[in-house]
Protein backbone atom coordinates (compact mmCIF):
# COMPACT_ATOMS: atom_id res chain seq x y z
CA UNK A 1 0.00 0.00 0.00
CA UNK A 2 2.76 2.19 0.64
CA UNK A 3 4.88 1.66 -2.01
CA UNK A 4 2.03 3.27 -4.34
CA UNK A 5 3.97 5.32 -6.32
CA UNK A 6 2.70 6.87 -9.55
CA UNK A 7 5.25 7.29 -12.61
CA UNK A 8 6.28 10.87 -13.17
CA UNK A 9 4.31 11.42 -15.83
CA UNK A 10 6.02 12.23 -19.61
CA UNK A 11 5.33 16.09 -19.87
CA UNK A 12 5.81 16.61 -16.24
CA UNK A 13 6.73 20.43 -15.56
CA UNK A 14 10.04 20.55 -14.46
CA UNK A 15 9.80 23.82 -12.29
CA UNK A 16 7.28 21.20 -10.10
CA UNK A 17 9.97 18.38 -10.08
CA UNK A 18 12.84 21.32 -9.22
CA UNK A 19 10.23 21.72 -6.08
CA UNK A 20 9.92 18.87 -5.18
CA UNK A 21 13.31 18.08 -5.39
CA UNK A 22 13.81 20.86 -2.82
CA UNK A 23 11.48 19.97 -0.35
CA UNK A 24 12.99 15.84 -0.88
CA UNK A 25 16.57 17.84 0.54
CA UNK A 26 15.02 19.46 3.30
CA UNK A 27 13.22 16.35 4.33
CA UNK A 28 16.82 14.50 4.03
CA UNK A 29 18.11 17.39 6.02
CA UNK A 30 15.68 17.28 9.25
CA UNK A 31 16.36 12.95 9.49
CA UNK A 32 19.73 13.71 9.50
CA UNK A 33 19.89 16.45 12.11
CA UNK A 34 18.68 13.95 14.42
CA UNK A 35 14.80 13.65 14.56
CA UNK A 36 14.42 10.12 16.62
CA UNK A 37 13.28 7.37 14.69
CA UNK A 38 10.37 6.01 15.97
CA UNK A 39 9.19 2.25 15.19
CA UNK A 40 5.44 1.67 16.14
CA UNK A 41 3.71 -1.27 17.54
CA UNK A 42 0.66 -2.54 15.69
CA UNK A 43 -0.62 -4.48 19.33
CA UNK A 44 -2.72 -1.48 19.99
CA UNK A 45 -3.95 -1.25 16.27
CA UNK A 46 -7.32 -2.90 15.71
CA UNK A 47 -6.49 -3.86 12.33
CA UNK A 48 -9.85 -5.87 11.13
CA UNK A 49 -13.18 -4.09 10.13
CA UNK A 50 -16.16 -4.26 11.99
CA UNK A 51 -18.37 -7.26 11.81
CA UNK A 52 -21.97 -7.95 11.31
CA UNK A 53 -21.56 -10.89 14.07
CA UNK A 54 -21.99 -8.16 16.79
CA UNK A 55 -25.27 -5.49 16.95
CA UNK A 56 -24.75 -2.70 18.81
CA UNK A 57 -27.52 -1.42 20.53
CA UNK A 58 -29.55 -0.03 23.76
CA UNK A 59 -31.67 -0.79 26.15
CA UNK A 60 -33.37 2.46 28.02
CA UNK A 61 -35.32 1.73 30.80
CA UNK A 62 -38.07 4.83 30.98
CA UNK A 63 -38.69 3.46 34.73
CA UNK A 64 -35.39 4.56 35.90
CA UNK A 65 -35.50 7.65 33.91
CA UNK A 66 -35.84 10.62 35.97
CA UNK A 67 -37.79 13.44 35.13
CA UNK A 68 -36.10 16.00 34.47
CA UNK A 69 -32.68 14.52 34.81
CA UNK A 70 -30.05 16.03 31.04
CA UNK A 71 -27.19 13.72 31.74
CA UNK A 72 -27.42 12.07 29.20
CA UNK A 73 -28.01 14.89 26.88
CA UNK A 74 -25.28 16.91 28.27
CA UNK A 75 -22.52 14.03 28.41
CA UNK A 76 -23.37 13.54 24.62
CA UNK A 77 -22.86 17.42 24.04
CA UNK A 78 -19.36 17.07 25.86
CA UNK A 79 -18.37 14.34 24.41
CA UNK A 80 -19.19 15.25 20.81
CA UNK A 81 -18.54 18.98 21.44
CA UNK A 82 -21.47 20.09 20.24
CA UNK A 83 -22.35 23.68 21.45
CA UNK A 84 -25.02 25.96 21.11
CA UNK A 85 -25.15 29.14 18.54
CA UNK A 86 -26.97 30.87 20.69
CA UNK A 87 -30.08 29.62 17.93
CA UNK A 88 -32.28 27.13 19.86
CA UNK A 89 -34.01 26.42 16.50
CA UNK A 90 -31.46 25.49 14.18
CA UNK A 91 -28.83 24.00 16.88
CA UNK A 92 -27.32 20.37 16.28
CA UNK A 93 -29.23 18.06 18.87
CA UNK A 94 -27.93 14.57 18.99
CA UNK A 95 -29.92 13.32 21.84
CA UNK A 96 -32.96 15.31 23.41
CA UNK A 97 -35.38 14.30 26.36
CA UNK A 98 -38.73 14.30 25.33
CA UNK A 99 -41.80 13.64 28.41
CA UNK A 100 -44.48 11.69 26.96
CA UNK A 101 -47.89 12.13 28.78
CA UNK A 102 -51.33 9.13 28.41
CA UNK A 103 -53.87 11.70 28.92
CA UNK A 104 -56.30 9.10 29.76
CA UNK A 105 -54.48 7.69 32.46
CA UNK A 106 -52.30 10.61 33.32
CA UNK A 107 -49.16 8.16 33.13
CA UNK A 108 -46.29 10.69 32.52
CA UNK A 109 -42.89 9.31 31.47
CA UNK A 110 -39.18 10.68 30.44
CA UNK A 111 -37.19 9.08 28.04
CA UNK A 112 -33.89 10.28 25.84
CA UNK A 113 -34.89 10.00 22.17
CA UNK A 114 -31.94 9.42 19.60
CA UNK A 115 -31.09 7.65 16.65
CA UNK A 116 -32.79 4.41 16.90
CA UNK A 117 -29.87 2.79 14.59
CA UNK A 118 -32.76 0.86 12.80
CA UNK A 119 -31.49 -2.25 10.89
CA UNK A 120 -33.27 -1.10 7.70
CA UNK A 121 -32.65 2.36 8.07
CA UNK A 122 -34.90 4.66 5.77
CA UNK A 123 -32.25 7.62 5.58
CA UNK A 124 -29.89 5.25 4.08
CA UNK A 125 -32.56 4.03 1.51
CA UNK A 126 -33.18 8.14 0.45
CA UNK A 127 -29.84 9.10 0.60
CA UNK A 128 -28.88 9.85 -3.03
CA UNK A 129 -24.94 9.56 -2.71
CA UNK A 130 -24.86 6.82 -0.35
CA UNK A 131 -23.29 8.93 2.07
CA UNK A 132 -25.99 7.56 4.78
CA UNK A 133 -25.22 4.35 5.90
CA UNK A 134 -25.29 1.19 8.24
CA UNK A 135 -22.03 -0.02 9.82
CA UNK A 136 -21.56 -3.92 9.58
CA UNK A 137 -22.11 -4.00 13.32
CA UNK A 138 -24.95 -1.93 12.60
CA UNK A 139 -24.19 1.93 13.59
CA UNK A 140 -25.66 4.02 10.92
CA UNK A 141 -23.97 6.88 10.04
CA UNK A 142 -23.25 9.50 7.85
CA UNK A 143 -19.92 9.69 5.75
CA UNK A 144 -19.37 13.50 5.52
CA UNK A 145 -17.08 13.36 2.80
CA UNK A 146 -20.06 12.29 0.10
CA UNK A 147 -23.35 14.11 2.30
CA UNK A 148 -24.03 17.19 0.10
CA UNK A 149 -26.42 18.21 2.44
CA UNK A 150 -29.88 17.87 0.59
CA UNK A 151 -31.33 16.85 4.27
CA UNK A 152 -33.82 13.70 2.69
CA UNK A 153 -32.66 11.76 5.19
CA UNK A 154 -33.76 14.07 7.97
CA UNK A 155 -36.94 13.66 5.92
CA UNK A 156 -37.17 10.13 5.72
CA UNK A 157 -35.88 9.81 9.72
CA UNK A 158 -39.26 8.91 11.94
CA UNK A 159 -37.37 10.08 14.94
CA UNK A 160 -35.83 13.39 13.79
CA UNK A 161 -32.95 12.30 15.04
CA UNK A 162 -30.62 14.13 12.72
CA UNK A 163 -29.56 17.40 12.56
CA UNK A 164 -27.91 19.80 9.92
CA UNK A 165 -24.97 22.01 10.69
CA UNK A 166 -26.16 25.59 9.33
CA UNK A 167 -23.34 27.37 10.60
CA UNK A 168 -18.99 27.45 10.30
CA UNK A 169 -17.74 25.21 12.96
CA UNK A 170 -13.93 25.81 14.73
CA UNK A 171 -12.19 24.14 17.28
CA UNK A 172 -14.00 20.97 17.02
CA UNK A 173 -12.90 17.63 18.79
CA UNK A 174 -10.22 15.63 17.27
CA UNK A 175 -12.30 12.01 17.13
CA UNK A 176 -15.55 13.76 15.87
CA UNK A 177 -15.09 15.94 13.12
CA UNK A 178 -18.25 17.93 12.21
CA UNK A 179 -18.77 20.55 9.67
CA UNK A 180 -21.36 23.02 8.06
CA UNK A 181 -23.45 21.58 5.41
CA UNK A 182 -23.63 18.05 6.50
CA UNK A 183 -26.15 15.99 8.09
CA UNK A 184 -25.29 14.52 11.53
CA UNK A 185 -26.42 12.27 14.35
CA UNK A 186 -26.23 10.13 17.15
CA UNK A 187 -22.75 7.60 16.13
CA UNK A 188 -23.37 5.93 19.34
CA UNK A 189 -20.15 7.36 20.01
CA UNK A 190 -18.59 4.88 17.48
CA UNK A 191 -15.29 6.51 18.65
CA UNK A 192 -15.03 4.99 22.39
CA UNK A 193 -17.36 1.62 20.66
CA UNK A 194 -14.26 1.33 17.94
CA UNK A 195 -11.49 1.26 21.27
CA UNK A 196 -13.55 -0.93 23.19
CA UNK A 197 -15.85 1.53 25.33
CA UNK A 198 -19.61 2.58 25.57
CA UNK A 199 -21.23 5.97 24.62
CA UNK A 200 -21.17 8.83 26.90
CA UNK A 201 -24.81 8.85 27.63
CA UNK A 202 -24.82 5.08 29.54
CA UNK A 203 -21.61 6.23 30.61
CA UNK A 204 -23.35 9.42 32.42
CA UNK A 205 -26.47 7.19 32.77
CA UNK A 206 -24.35 4.85 35.30
CA UNK A 207 -22.79 6.92 37.14
CA UNK A 208 -25.37 8.70 38.18
CA UNK A 209 -28.07 7.11 40.21
CA UNK A 210 -29.98 6.43 36.93
CA UNK A 211 -28.95 3.59 35.44
CA UNK A 212 -31.57 3.93 32.63
CA UNK A 213 -29.29 3.34 29.76
CA UNK A 214 -28.10 -0.41 28.76
CA UNK A 215 -25.36 -0.58 26.15
CA UNK A 216 -24.71 -3.67 24.62
CA UNK A 217 -24.19 -6.35 21.71
CA UNK A 218 -27.53 -7.44 21.13
CA UNK A 219 -26.11 -10.14 19.15
CA UNK A 220 -24.59 -11.89 22.30
CA UNK A 221 -26.56 -14.41 23.80
CA UNK A 222 -24.17 -13.79 26.91
CA UNK A 223 -25.00 -9.64 27.18
CA UNK A 224 -26.06 -8.46 29.93
CA UNK A 225 -28.66 -6.11 27.83
CA UNK A 226 -29.42 -9.53 25.87
CA UNK A 227 -30.51 -11.08 29.20
CA UNK A 228 -32.80 -8.53 29.57
CA UNK A 229 -34.51 -7.89 26.90
CA UNK A 230 -35.58 -11.84 27.23
CA UNK A 231 -36.50 -11.26 29.88
CA UNK A 232 -38.57 -8.52 30.19
CA UNK A 233 -40.73 -6.84 27.87
CA UNK A 234 -39.28 -4.25 26.07
CA UNK A 235 -40.64 -2.13 22.76
CA UNK A 236 -39.19 -0.02 19.78
CA UNK A 237 -40.72 3.17 19.40
CA UNK A 238 -42.43 3.14 15.48
CA UNK A 239 -42.33 -0.74 15.69
CA UNK A 240 -44.63 -0.65 13.43
CA UNK A 241 -42.69 0.61 11.05
CA UNK A 242 -40.35 -2.58 10.95
CA UNK A 243 -37.32 -1.20 11.12
CA UNK A 244 -36.13 -3.38 13.70
CA UNK A 245 -34.75 -0.57 16.12
CA UNK A 246 -31.22 -1.31 17.89
CA UNK A 247 -32.60 0.87 20.79
CA UNK A 248 -34.77 -0.70 22.87
CA UNK A 249 -37.02 0.67 25.78
CA UNK A 250 -38.75 -0.48 28.48
CA UNK A 251 -41.71 0.97 30.31
CA UNK A 252 -43.71 2.59 27.45
CA UNK B 1 -2.50 44.95 -50.62
CA UNK B 2 -3.44 47.49 -47.80
CA UNK B 3 -5.41 45.38 -45.53
CA UNK B 4 -2.44 42.54 -46.33
CA UNK B 5 0.08 45.17 -44.95
CA UNK B 6 -2.20 46.33 -41.89
CA UNK B 7 -2.42 43.17 -40.90
CA UNK B 8 1.56 42.28 -41.34
CA UNK B 9 2.05 45.53 -39.32
CA UNK B 10 0.09 44.01 -36.43
CA UNK B 11 1.15 40.52 -36.35
CA UNK B 12 4.70 42.41 -36.21
CA UNK B 13 3.25 44.62 -33.51
CA UNK B 14 2.06 41.89 -31.20
CA UNK B 15 5.05 39.63 -31.58
CA UNK B 16 7.30 42.20 -30.24
CA UNK B 17 5.30 43.05 -27.68
CA UNK B 18 5.27 39.12 -26.67
CA UNK B 19 8.69 38.41 -27.25
CA UNK B 20 9.43 41.57 -25.08
CA UNK B 21 6.75 41.19 -22.16
CA UNK B 22 8.31 37.77 -21.78
CA UNK B 23 12.01 38.17 -21.98
CA UNK B 24 11.35 41.06 -19.31
CA UNK B 25 9.53 38.51 -17.11
CA UNK B 26 12.48 35.90 -17.64
CA UNK B 27 14.97 38.46 -17.20
CA UNK B 28 14.37 39.24 -14.25
CA UNK B 29 13.83 35.56 -13.07
CA UNK B 30 11.99 35.98 -10.28
CA UNK B 31 9.69 33.16 -9.27
CA UNK B 32 7.62 33.06 -6.08
CA UNK B 33 9.88 31.10 -3.36
CA UNK B 34 9.41 28.18 -2.84
CA UNK B 35 8.33 27.03 0.75
CA UNK B 36 10.04 26.23 3.60
CA UNK B 37 8.53 23.33 4.60
CA UNK B 38 8.39 22.67 8.77
CA UNK B 39 10.13 20.15 10.18
CA UNK B 40 8.34 16.71 11.90
CA UNK B 41 8.56 16.42 14.88
CA UNK B 42 9.15 12.51 14.53
CA UNK B 43 10.07 10.65 11.74
CA UNK B 44 7.87 6.91 11.88
CA UNK B 45 9.85 5.51 8.96
CA UNK B 46 12.36 5.73 6.54
CA UNK B 47 10.67 6.97 3.05
CA UNK B 48 7.64 8.38 4.72
CA UNK B 49 8.13 11.96 3.38
CA UNK B 50 9.14 11.36 -0.49
CA UNK B 51 5.91 8.89 -0.56
CA UNK B 52 3.95 11.18 1.07
CA UNK B 53 4.50 13.93 -0.62
CA UNK B 54 3.38 12.15 -3.97
CA UNK B 55 0.66 10.08 -2.43
CA UNK B 56 -0.88 11.30 0.87
CA UNK B 57 -3.97 12.36 -1.06
CA UNK B 58 -4.79 8.81 -2.32
CA UNK B 59 -3.38 7.42 1.21
CA UNK B 60 -5.70 9.35 3.14
CA UNK B 61 -8.92 8.43 0.79
CA UNK B 62 -8.06 5.09 1.37
CA UNK B 63 -7.67 5.22 5.12
CA UNK B 64 -10.85 7.87 6.17
CA UNK B 65 -13.03 4.93 3.78
CA UNK B 66 -11.19 2.46 6.13
CA UNK B 67 -11.83 4.27 9.08
CA UNK B 68 -15.19 5.75 8.79
CA UNK B 69 -17.01 2.57 6.97
CA UNK B 70 -15.11 -0.27 8.55
CA UNK B 71 -14.17 1.46 12.13
CA UNK B 72 -10.49 0.46 11.50
CA UNK B 73 -8.90 3.55 13.33
CA UNK B 74 -4.81 2.24 13.22
CA UNK B 75 -3.09 4.94 15.13
CA UNK B 76 -0.26 4.51 13.14
CA UNK B 77 -2.13 5.79 9.86
CA UNK B 78 -4.54 8.16 11.70
CA UNK B 79 -5.07 11.87 10.66
CA UNK B 80 -4.58 12.87 14.21
CA UNK B 81 -1.14 11.33 14.41
CA UNK B 82 0.04 13.33 10.95
CA UNK B 83 -1.95 16.59 12.80
CA UNK B 84 0.50 15.75 16.02
CA UNK B 85 3.85 14.77 13.99
CA UNK B 86 3.55 17.92 11.83
CA UNK B 87 2.36 20.45 14.25
CA UNK B 88 3.95 23.84 14.01
CA UNK B 89 4.24 25.83 17.46
CA UNK B 90 2.98 29.99 16.65
CA UNK B 91 4.51 32.51 18.39
CA UNK B 92 3.17 31.57 21.64
CA UNK B 93 4.33 28.32 21.70
CA UNK B 94 0.84 26.77 20.64
CA UNK B 95 0.37 24.97 17.84
CA UNK B 96 -1.17 27.20 15.01
CA UNK B 97 -4.71 25.73 13.26
CA UNK B 98 -5.02 25.62 9.72
CA UNK B 99 -6.11 29.39 10.16
CA UNK B 100 -2.46 30.77 10.11
CA UNK B 101 -0.37 30.20 7.01
CA UNK B 102 2.55 28.82 9.13
CA UNK B 103 0.34 25.26 9.21
CA UNK B 104 2.08 22.93 7.68
CA UNK B 105 -0.30 21.58 5.05
CA UNK B 106 -1.00 25.14 4.07
CA UNK B 107 3.18 25.63 3.86
CA UNK B 108 2.50 23.78 0.06
CA UNK B 109 -0.89 24.02 -0.20
CA UNK B 110 -0.77 27.65 -0.14
CA UNK B 111 2.23 27.66 -2.66
CA UNK B 112 0.69 25.30 -5.37
CA UNK B 113 -2.89 26.74 -4.55
CA UNK B 114 -4.51 23.70 -3.92
CA UNK B 115 -7.25 24.25 -1.08
CA UNK B 116 -7.57 22.18 1.34
CA UNK B 117 -10.96 21.24 2.64
CA UNK B 118 -10.47 18.99 5.25
CA UNK B 119 -9.95 21.50 8.09
CA UNK B 120 -14.15 22.20 7.92
CA UNK B 121 -14.31 19.29 9.74
CA UNK B 122 -11.14 18.06 11.30
CA UNK B 123 -9.45 19.64 13.75
CA UNK B 124 -5.83 21.24 12.36
CA UNK B 125 -3.93 20.73 15.32
CA UNK B 126 -3.55 18.21 17.86
CA UNK B 127 -5.73 17.49 21.04
CA UNK B 128 -4.52 19.14 24.67
CA UNK B 129 -3.15 15.42 25.54
CA UNK B 130 -1.06 15.23 22.35
CA UNK B 131 0.73 18.52 21.83
CA UNK B 132 4.33 18.02 21.50
CA UNK B 133 7.34 20.31 22.54
CA UNK B 134 9.93 20.71 20.58
CA UNK B 135 11.88 22.85 23.63
CA UNK B 136 12.50 20.21 26.00
CA UNK B 137 14.93 17.47 25.96
CA UNK B 138 12.62 15.26 25.40
CA UNK B 139 10.88 17.13 23.00
CA UNK B 140 8.10 14.20 22.92
CA UNK B 141 5.76 14.64 25.73
CA UNK B 142 5.08 11.29 27.41
CA UNK B 143 1.64 11.02 26.06
CA UNK B 144 2.79 10.91 22.63
CA UNK B 145 5.27 8.80 23.13
CA UNK B 146 3.22 6.32 24.53
CA UNK B 147 0.44 7.10 21.32
CA UNK B 148 3.33 6.23 18.34
CA UNK B 149 4.61 2.99 20.78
Amino acid sequence: MMNKNKEPHENTNTARRKFLAGIAGAAGLSIASGVTLFSFAEANDKTGPVSSKVRWGMLIDTLKCADGCNDCVSACFKENGIGSTGRPDTDPQWIRKIEVRNPKTERQISLPMMCQHCADPPCVDVCPTGASFKRADGIVLVDKHTCIGCRYCMMACPFQARSFVHEDLTDQKTDIPRGKGTVESCTLCVHRIDKGGTPACAEACSDTAGKAILFGDLNDPNSEITRRVEKFASTQIRADLGLDAGIRYRGI
Amino acid sequence: MWHLGKVILIYIFSGTVFVFGFSIIVAAGERVATPEIPKALATIEEGHAEIMRRNHMDLMIHKRNKTVHEGIRSEKYSLKACISCHAVLGDDKKPVSAASPKHFCRTCHDYVAVKVDCFQCHASKPPPSLVLDRGSSSFLSKQIQEYLR
